[in-house]
């Protein structure tokens, strides 16, 4: 599978380079002319010429004992960003393809009550590419795992061999109504993709996770978890965090604080 | 199979351009041209339009692997640009209507385009509001876009060959 490109094909920059890079950004970042008017365009990390490297692994910490009862904006942002009809507006809520959603979880024993967004786990592991007949299924250099609409045949293998639910088929014709940067269509299996296109145009943030924050929660971090001295990586060494189903094993990008 | 198919299509148009374009026979009045609109945006395009014509899924198949697989996102032969540069102004989509860029030239040729089962045929945000789009740029080459350019039977066979 020549998509599949080992980790080490790519040679790491080292961390003094990224560090670097960093500052240089946080220094262009003060041309801001007006707000949302920059002097010139700033490339986070890599410009678009550049393929995704193994360098990096972005992942997500979310922090359960932040995330709000009744609180659905993580799932409305990523529906707003990706396109998706969210399953209360859609006409078959059975079949309505979901990215992410919001679980409330209870302790039978104890009542205790657990919020927390559930979504395609970024497997370092991925058994729905393990399972793809056709290779539609694939995990970037960079750790995203992304279905190729273009080899996809629906056969819902993947769906079915994914721990986390995280995966749902188009039923419906979309008509157009697409967003011009996240394509996707009837008869192909989709997942979160950890807004992917806001990755390579260098947001460094997911849709998700910046409406959690808009909401003055905080319980959603993205970020490289291979750069040492990013966010999600400093808070990764301090809080206690768990895999969902660290049993088997599948070194998830997802770890979650407080379940 | 579509591969095949499209052969199939392209060999009996050329056929029946062949036909169209002798003079011994009375012009047919079958097939409508395509109505080959300039695009809206931009001087030129990426390549020359009869090398555009032949091959633009050869360079769309190419840049689409580079950008899906490995996350390059360069903007020559990028269809989203393609989508942004001819957009019709009347529809603000590539393939609504019958006159609309990709539409116009695929149904003339019987092929059909699979693309916007998945992609969006209109470019992010209104056309009218894109910065190249603004009432007096390129005013001239908007003057030019409304005059649509009816592509002769000959050059049809040019590009189905
Ligand atoms: S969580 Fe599911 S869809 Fe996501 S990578 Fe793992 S197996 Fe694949
Ligand atoms: S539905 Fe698509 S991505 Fe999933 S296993 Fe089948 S071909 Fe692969």
């Amino acid at each position: 599978m020549s998509e599949l490109k080992p980790m080490s094909d790519n040679t790491p920059s080292s961390p003094e380079r990224r560090r670097f890079v960093g500052a240089a950004t946080a220094t262009a970042a003060g041309l801001t002319i007006a707000p949302g008017v920059m002097l010139y365009e700033v490339a986070h990390g890599r410009s678009e010429d550049q393929p995704a490297s193994s360098a990096v692994r972005w992942g997500m910490l979310v922090d359960a004992t932040k995330c709000a009862t009744g609180c659905d904006d993580c799932v409305t942002a990523c529906s707003t960003e990706n396109g998706w009809t969210p399953v209360a507006e859609s006409k078959h809520p059975k079949q309505a393809p979901q990215w992410i959603r919001k679980l409330e979880l209870q302790d039978p024993l104890t009542q205790m009550e657990t919020n927390l967004p559930m979504m395609c786990q970024h497997c370092a592991e991925p058994p729905c590419v393990d399972v793809c007949p056709t290779g539609a299924s694939f995990k970037r250099a960079d750790g995203i795992v992304l279905v190729n609409r273009h080899t996809c045949i629906g056969c819902r293998y993947c769906m079915m061999a994914c721990p986390y639910k995280a995966r749902s088929l188009v039923h419906e014709p979309l008509n157009d109504t697409q967003k011009p940067d996240v394509p996707r269509g009837i008869g192909c299996v989709e997942s979160c993709t950890l807004c992917v296109q806001k990755v390579d145009r260098g947001d460094g943030n997911t849709a998700c996770a910046e409406a959690c924050t808009a909401a003055g929660h905080n319980a959603l971090l993205f970020g490289d978890m291979n750069d040492p001295e990013s966010e999600i990586s400093r808070r990764l060494r301090e809080l206690p965090t768990k895999q969902v189903r660290a049993d088997l094993n599948l070194n998830l990008g997802v770890r979650y604080h407080g379940i | 199979m579509k591969r095949l198919l499209a052969l199939g299509a392209v060999v009996l148009t050329t056929a029946a351009l062949a036909w169209a374009g002798s003079d011994a026979q009375p012009k047919s009045s079958g097939a409508p041209k395509p109505a080959i609109t300039k695009a809206v945006k931009g001087e030129r395009c990426v390549e020359d339009n009869d090398y555009m014509r032949r091959n633009h899924m050869k360079v769309l198949d190419h840049h689409r692997d580079e950008t899906v697989l490995e996350g390059i996102r360069t903007k020559k032969y990028s269809l989203k640009e393609c989508i942004n540069c001819h957009a019709s102004e009347k529809t603000g989509s590539v393939a609504a209507a019958k006159e609309d860029f990709c539409v116009s030239c695929h149904s003339y040729a019987a092929v059909k385009i699979d693309c916007f089962d998945c992609h969006s045929t209109k470019p992010q945000g209104s056309i009218a509001m894109h910065p190249l789009n603004a009432e007096n740029t390129h005013y001239k080459h908007k003057l030019a876009a409304q005059a649509n350019s009816k592509v002769s039977a000959e050059e049809m066979a040019g590009v189905a060959q």
